[in-house]
């Protein structure tokens, strides 16, 4: 298991001199599940790819387990840290489902029975094992965007990053994606999500991190980063509570991010 | 006006119809909205709607779609460019991939038309301030965020001021507030007139922004109606289709026994301001 540090971290793209990451101290634990919200550009996606080696610091560190990430090939990091773009076109090549979700694993050095089983495990998750021997330019957008994320979980790495896993995806999809980090989160795996949708967030992460223009703003529990006096903040950064936290409000119930959690709080009431 | 009359489409090579026997007419002014599953042809209607299916992607179509009662298959294909504007689903398929500014970016289509100097820098100027996308005018295009090209690639359609317009999960990528800006500019379109097709998961952005909806399953149209009575319907969740918070937030409180009129009570005072997901 690994334990992630960022330090200090900046990011400046020399096209356009933009700091994207300016500044971001980040320690997550072995385990943890974050989401990483904020305004389109406030530089959630240049931060995730420092993780896996994508990106290299303009300054700062990036620290795993203790261990600069300076010192370890993308190759070497590949093993801990997988990555789902948020356009999985960017990630597809090969010719059938099955090959495609093989690639990862393969290059890690595993064959035989286990990449079977690995392949096999990861298609079921995102229900597409009667795909296998599909091209993936024959799936719609939204499962190829599944067949995606099926290639990185095969890879079996301790750290999952998905960029948006849920645009595009239906309701049965959202589900599907659901599961997976739940399941990863019972294996132990650390999950990283970066996304939009403060439902999603809400319900299925401890911990939410809020970015504005390359800097952490909030960071904490949903009660907390989408309580009331949090609101001005999220709005800085172009976001909004999801609805159950904006009734729990009106109602006098306290911080209820969830719909769950409104429904509770109505019950108890009575 | 758009219509399609009794439509069915058959990608190129393909086994499976996408499209059986879709009519709908797409009234000026007005904002129809798309929901379904994945590939329940929702897209394919996009394309289909637009012309470009079966006109550049070839593919076997039946049926009759007709732009102000001209069928699209009589008309010159830069006759259609000014009729009717298409925003696919990956704002990456959508930039020009020539423009090195945004600001080039979202002028490219209406220099395109032809259209006089003057108007262009008018429409591009109010298509960015539409979009709150006025710090990114002298980055380049390729070098942005998914969600600010998306921006980029909707104000470069609000920039042809299209009488038709077609959009294929537009948010997708987006903030809510990015989303909001979206949906306020499909309103302001359709005030002036335009009809708007409009694709999108993001029920809540619907219910917003819709004058009607109607659903596909397997490529047949199975509902349609007043947004607000299709987006209500319990027969949505059996279509794979998440309902809006509001009625999701009252079917739980319903099946936990709570009375609905708290629930109510509050979604009458944010009804005024902003909903959430």
């Amino acid at each position: 298991m690994v334990d992630l540090l960022l330090e200090s971290l900046v990011h400046v793209y020399r096209e356009g001199n933009v700091r994207a990451v300016d500044g971001v101290d980040l320690i997550i634990g072995a385990g943890e599940r974050v989401a990483i919200i904020g305004q389109n550009g406030s530089g959630k996606s240049t931060l995730v790819r420092h993780l896996n080696g994508l990106l290299r610091p303009t300054s700062g560190r990036v620290l795993h387990d203790g261990v600069d990430a300076a010192m370890s090939t993308v190759a070497q990091l590949a093993r801990s840290v997988g990555l789902v773009f948020q356009d999985p076109d960017r990630q597809i090549f090969a010719g059938s489902v099955r090959a495609e979700v093989e690639y990862g694993p393969r290059n890690l050095g595993i064959r035989g029975e286990e990449l079977r089983s690995a392949v096999d495990a990861a298609l079921e998750a995102v229900g597409l094992e009667s795909e296998a021997k599909t091209n993936p330019y024959d799936l719609g957008a939204s499962r190829r965007k599944l067949l995606a994320l099926a290639s990185v979980l095969a890879m079996r790495t301790p750290v999952l990053i998905l960029d948006e896993p849920t645009t595009g995806q239906d309701e049965r999809g959202v589900q599907r994606v659901r599961s997976v980090i739940q399941e990863a989160h019972t294996q132990g795996r650390t999950v990283i999500v970066i996304s939009h949708d403060m439902r999603f967030v809400a319900e299925g992460f401890e911990r939410v991190v809020v970015m504005r223009s390359g800097h952490i703003i909030l960071d904490g529990q949903p009660e907390m980063v989408f309580r009331q006096d949090a609101w001005d903040q999220l709005a800085s950064t172009f976001l909004e509570p999801p609805l159950s936290a904006v009734i729990g409000d009106r109602l006098g119930l306290g911080s209820t991010p969830t719909d769950g959690m409104l429904i509770r709080a109505l019950v108890s009431r009575g | 006006m758009l219509t399609l009359d009794e439509v069915s489409y058959r990608y190129a090579g393909a086994t499976r119809t996408s499209l059986r026997g879709v009519s709908l007419t797409l009234r000026d002014g007005e904002v129809l909205g798309v929901v379904g599953r994945s590939e329940a042809g929702k897209s394919t209607l996009c394309l289909v709607a637009s012309g470009l299916a079966p006109r550049t992607l070839g593919g076997t179509l039946s049926g009759r779609v007709l732009i102000d009662g001209a069928d699209v298959v009589a008309r010159a294909m830069h006759e259609m460019a000014s009729d009717v504007a298409i925003g696919f689903q990956n704002p990456g398929t959508q930039l020009s991939g020539v423009a090195t500014t945004v600001y080039e970016e979202v002028a490219f289509g209406p220099m395109n038309l032809g259209i006089a100097r003057g108007e262009v820098l008018r429409r591009t100027e109010s298509s960015i301030d539409a979009l709150a996308i006025r710090a990114l005018v002298d980055r380049d295009p390729d070098r942005l965020s998914g969600g600010q090209q998306q921006l980029v690639a909707i104000a470069g359609l609000l920039a042809l001021a299209p009488r038709h317009l077609i959009l294929d999960e537009p948010t997708a990528q987006l903030d809510p507030a990015g989303t909001r800006l979206v949906s306020d500019a499909i309103r302001r379109l359709a005030a002036r007139g335009a009809s708007i097709l409009i694709v999108e998961q993001k029920v809540d952005l619907l219910a917003g922004v819709c004058d009607r909806v109607l659903a596909l399953d397997e490529g047949r149209l199975t509902l349609e109606g007043p947004s607000e009575t299709v987006l209500a319907d319990p027969a949505l969740h059996a279509l794979g289709v998440a309902e809006p918070s509001p009625v999701r937030l009252r079917r739980l409180a319903s099946e936990a026994g709570v009375s609905a009129r708290a629930i109510e009570l509050a979604l009458g005072r944010v009804a005024t301001e902003a909903p959430g997901g």
